[in-house]
């Protein structure tokens, strides 16, 4: 059959077959349409948008175009490029992903694309979605807070006897999976794998095999592209006899990203030729003696406390980063805000394996800092101008940044320096 | 055999669901087994289909269902007071069934009767133009035995305007079966041809071609082909299609024979929103006395005699229903999801078949345009939109109601034919319309310039712009799909914007990132819902800059939505409380 079409992508000219998909005649050409729902020809879902381009003129699908001829079509324009971020981004802002907890982590579609956008932290104030973390079924374990919602289980996962095992349930913002029991346990251990691989995110999880590949050798570990970070272009500003002024503190985190600050080794004296610490757990100066170009934060908001140095940061410091996911989104402290505090408290303090029998105290003092209600990530309380994602950052990755952002170097990180897990 | 019994069996699946709401007052585990079984479906697709639409309770909703409007028009008519009567009278607060299941109370989106707010449907039955007073009346008479039906309001049919007689087109008597000649004068091309010639674009918002629409369906080659008239009315604001409905109903079936003779359709359905269940039963009445009379069923007689009959399809509340793909979805008995827009119903509809759907008033102009003869009605209206059009009228104006217009009209020639003397801002065609402010009075509402699906809600300047704002974005929310992150979560996230406004908390950044965000939203979502649901916001930002920099507060680094005293009151209480219990 010859029926050969003209169309035009991001100016070029291209010949392709009529009738074909526009995502695959566009990778053809090396140009490349990012997808995260799309999985067959056949039956594209169009549920993402991520895929999003212009077609002559006017905003659709990618993953729904079939070529034909005359087609003008946009895929890498500024507004069509920040679209696609902004996407991934509410993802990311719409569910809990804790990627470093995540047993997706290196073979999730997402994930990937987030990396290849060089993507550091949404836009968007998190959601902190609380739907159910279902662990009933026979194989399977639904974490809802990680679904996209894209789609593909719902289409693709039939029984036998053609009935329908995962079902969209409630509708708008409480849409969510569902798994039907009886159904899924007429599944086969492969039918429910192939479930686990086609979900794109970590959303669906098979008891006992989730782990079975290990980190670091994942499908994106091995496939990742490296990134250039985009920075707001100008350098702090000093005179030249002076050193740069940086203050460090760790708020709700594990000090695991002050470990990796120090990771560098003898790089750590070079960065000591042009930076000088003031406030630091690495000084131990406990408090501000100077004005500072920049404040490295690790860890969120849980206490009041927390809320109080971070503010005390924002007054003392031109250039705040947040580093580290804790910083960035909560990390594991956040964990707790799907649990109440009281709850949180209790376990802690009273009913935990390692409490005393009869532990009827939960401690308050005035000298101890009050917890907040939830977890806060640091933009959710001052506002913080940069982001190293990480758990912990990559040591090359946070002194890349702090040196381009002191110095207004260019400068870009390996697959595996930006790694978030 | 009733016409249901010739559409597939899934789409029964809705009526069978309401009959079980309808007689237990809610859709328990045990039934939805049995109802899965006999639709060979698994459980959860069932739940997932029931929870969709908010009129399917799965807990008991009370022997006598209240549901009052929540949208800002019903806010404005008195609203609060209505509910604390309500809640007051039968001891319950919102949201929540007494105890001995007589009565429950919920909210739902507009209902249809905008004119007549405040207003409520109990069990589904209209109360209109409510006062304390009258409420307490209706629940002691229906603690007292009455019936819903019994002692429920008729809504009126409030035409407060139509133009000269020769120029009205639908508010004027009509004698039934008198267009139905024209079955006889013309074979099916040649009433697309008039159709088409008529510039008759469709009515329900998206203004295509009806002809064209009509003459794509034709040309798709099918066993079975669908004629399906959209009476979902979910536009806050709107109401005419249930005046047409209600004064009406010979002109939409009419219109319906009409298309399905024009494309080759057999079957017809008209989908109904729930909210106008009470019109139902009209509805089958007109029905049954057209099928008596042959106009409907086998061999209408025609210059090619024809089999079509129609049946109503109840929906069970959705305003996405009114999407045509969604609408269809929903009358297959699955989740009102709209499709991607690759392929049109006109070729793979309802059931994979072409399938043409149409809005009501769409569908009554047909037999009138016939009847007058197109060239008398192109003689009316402007050039892109010939005839008149109906506009359901509400909010601070002296003459609520409907109105038909001829299309050209003057805004301001408008505003004054409502009696609305110090409107400020007019939200036109519905909160995914556009709002208007005093500079655009003086345009003319036409396609070439205002266009309008028919709600127009005006508003003086006693109003909240943020508060309306605000009610619109709970409205989206509520309603989005849920299929695609820019309308579920993008919509809930402006939402969250406007509370940063509402509370003081915005900064100049908020104000671009609503700008933004929007932008995104309407350019990536998947359809119309999600693409319109941010236009009122932007015209606001953009038409009454002066009310967004009234609220906003000095720019600085520090994010003044976090309060930490909020933030550590629940430690607070939950130490105090330990200590009291403990000593
Ligand atoms: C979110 C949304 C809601 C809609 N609601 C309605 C409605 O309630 N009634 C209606 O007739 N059309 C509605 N429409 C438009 C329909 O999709 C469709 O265009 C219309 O029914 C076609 O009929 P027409 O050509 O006669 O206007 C809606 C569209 C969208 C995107
Ligand atoms: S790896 Fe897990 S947490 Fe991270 S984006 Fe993927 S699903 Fe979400
Ligand atoms: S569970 Fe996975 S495959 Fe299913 S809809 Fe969610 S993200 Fe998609
Ligand atoms: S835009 Fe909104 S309503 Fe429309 S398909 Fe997407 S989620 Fe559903
Ligand atoms: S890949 Fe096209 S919408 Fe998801
Ligand atoms: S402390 Fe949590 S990521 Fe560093």
């Amino acid at each position: 059959m010859n029926n050969k079409v003209k169309l035009k992508i991001d100016g070029k000219s291209i010949q392709a077959e009529g009738g074909t998909n526009l995502v695959d005649v566009a990778k053809e050409n090396n140009i490349f349409i990012p997808t995260l729902c799309y999985f067959k020809e056949l039956n594209p879902l169009g549920t993402c948008r991520i895929c999003t381009v212009k077609l002559n003129g006017k905003h659709t699908t990618g993953c729904t175009v079939k070529v034909s001829e005359g087609m003008n079509i946009e895929v890498n324009t500024p507004e069509l490029l920040d679209n696609r971020k902004a996407i991934i981004e509410m993802l990311y802002a719409e569910g809990n992903h804790f990627c470093p907890t995540c047993e997706k982590s290196g073979n999730c579609d997402m994930q990937n694309h987030a990396y290849d956008m060089g993507l550091t932290v949404t836009r968007y104030p998190h959601v902190f979605s609380d739907k159910i973390v279902d662990f009933t079924p026979k194989r399977m374990i639904m974490e809802s807070n990680r679904c996209i919602l894209c789609k593909r289980c719902v289409e693709e996962i039939k029984t036998r006897d053609g009935k329908d095992v995962f079902s969209f349930v409630q509708r708008g913002i409480k849409t969510r999976v569902h798994i039907d029991y009886e159904q899924e346990a007429k599944l086969s251990e492969a039918e429910a794998l192939y479930a686990m691989k086609i979900c794109p995110v970590g959303a669906i999880l098979i008891k006992g095999v989730a782990h079975e590949q290990p980190f670091g050798e994942r499908k994106y570990d091995i496939l990742g592209k490296d990134v250039i970070p985009s920075f707001k272009s100008g350098k702090a500003k000093k005179e030249d006899h002076e050193k740069f002024i940086v203050a460090t503190t760790s708020l709700a985190g594990c000090f695991g990203c002050h470990m990796s600050l120090l990771d560098i080794d003898t790089g750590l004296l070079d960065m000591l030729e042009i930076v000088e610490f003031n406030k630091s757990p690495l000084t131990d100066i406990k408090n501000f003696t100077k004005r500072c170009h920049v404040g490295l934060i690790e860890g969120g908001c849980a206490n009041e406390e927390n809320v109080h140095v971070l503010r005390e940061f924002r007054k003392k410091c031109d250039i705040l980063i947040g580093f580290g996911e804790c910083a960035i989104m909560g990390g594991i402290p956040a964990m707790r805000n799907f649990i109440p505090l009281k709850e949180c408290l209790e376990e802690s303090y009273m009913n935990g394996m390692t409490s005393e029998i009869g532990a009827d105290i939960i401690p308050a003092h005035e000298d101890l800092p009050k917890l907040l209600n939830n977890v806060y990530p640091c933009n959710e309380v001052v506002k913080i101008d940069y982001y190293i994602p990480g758990c912990p950052p990559n040591a090359e990755h946070i002194w890349k940044v702090v040196k381009s952002i002191l110095l207004g170097e260019e400068f870009s990180i390996t697959h595996d320096e930006f790694k978030y897990d | 055999m009733a016409i249901q019994d010739n559409f597939p069996l899934r789409s029964s699946l809705m009526s069978v669901l309401w009959d079980i709401q309808r007689k237990r007052r809610f859709i328990s585990r045990d039934d939805m087994t049995k109802i899965a079984r006999e639709f060979n479906i698994s459980r959860m697709e069932l739940e997932g289909v029931i929870s969709f639409y908010h009129f399917y309770h799965r807990a008991d909703c009370g022997k006598y269902t209240i549901y009052i409007n929540d949208c800002v028009i019903s806010q404005y008519s008195g609203r609060n007071v209505i509910v604390a009567a309500f809640e007051e009278a039968i001891g319950v607060k919102m949201g929540h069934v007494t105890a001995d299941k007589m009565f429950g109370l919920f909210k739902s989106p507009c209902i249809g009767l905008s004119d007549q707010e405040p207003a409520c449907l109990i069990n589904f039955q209209p109360f209109t133009n409510l006062t304390p007073f009258k409420i307490k009346e209706i629940i002691s008479q229906i603690r007292n035995g009455k019936r819903a039906y019994e002692i429920c309001d008729t809504p009126k049919s409030v035409i407060q305007y139509t133009p000269v007689i020769d120029k009205t087109v639908f508010c004027k008597p009509y004698t039934p079966y008198s267009s139905l000649s024209f079955l006889k004068k013309y074979n099916p091309e040649e009433i697309i041809e008039e159709i088409k010639k008529s510039n008759l674009a469709g009515r329900g918002g998206a203004f295509f071609p009806t002809g064209l629409k009509w003459q794509f369906c034709r040309q798709n080659k099918a066993d079975q082909k669908y004629i399906i008239c959209n009476a979902d009315e979910g536009e806050p604001g709107t109401f005419k299609d249930r005046v047409l409905l209600e004064e009406h109903p010979e002109l939409l079936i009419e219109g319906m024979i009409f298309a399905a003779y024009s494309v080759g359709a057999s079957l017809g359905a008209i989908y109904l929103r729930a909210e106008y269940r009470y019109l139902k039963e009209k509805l089958e009445k007109v029905l049954f006395k057209y099928r008596k009379e042959g106009k409907l069923g086998k061999e209408i007689s025609a210059k090619i005699p024809f089999d079509f009959d129609i049946y109503v399809h109840l929906g069970a509340g959705a305003y996405i229903c009114g999407e045509e793909t969604a609408l269809i979805h929903s009358m297959e008995g699955k989740r009102g999801e709209p499709s991607t827009k690759e392929v049109f119903p006109v070729e793979k509809g309802f059931d994979g078949k072409p399938t043409v759907v149409n809005n009501v008033e769409t569908l009554c102009a047909v037999p009138r345009i016939l009847e007058m003869g197109v060239d008398s009605w192109l003689a009316i209206g402007t050039e892109k939109t010939p005839g008149t059009k109906l506009l359901s009228v509400s909010g601070d104006c002296e003459k609520k109601g409907i109105y038909e217009i001829e299309w050209g009209m003057n805004m301001r020639e408008f505003i004054k034919l409502t009696g609305a003397k110090d409107a400020k801002m007019i939200q036109f065609s519905g909160p995914s319309g556009e709002l208007l402010s005093e500079k655009d009075f003086d345009r003319n509402i036409s396609g070439e310039d205002l266009s309008c699906g028919g709600s127009v809600m005006i508003y003086n300047d006693t109003r909240d712009l943020l508060h309306i704002l605000k009610n619109y974005s709970n409205f989206f929310v509520e309603e989005s799909c849920g299929i695609c992150v820019p309308c579920r979560t993008g919509n809930f996230l402006l939402n969250k914007k406007i509370n940063k406004l509402i509370l003081g908390h915005a900064e100049e950044k908020d104000l671009a990132d609503i700008i933004e965000w929007s932008k995104i939203i309407k350019t990536t979502s998947r359809c119309g819902l999600g693409q319109s649901s941010s236009n009122s916001l932007n015209d606001a930002m953009k038409k009454f800059p002066e009310i967004f920099e009234k609220r906003l507060s000095e720019n600085t680094d520090f994010n003044k939505a976090f309060n930490l005293e909020k933030a550590i009151e629940e430690y607070d209480n939950i130490i105090n409380d330990l200590s009291t219990t403990y000593e």
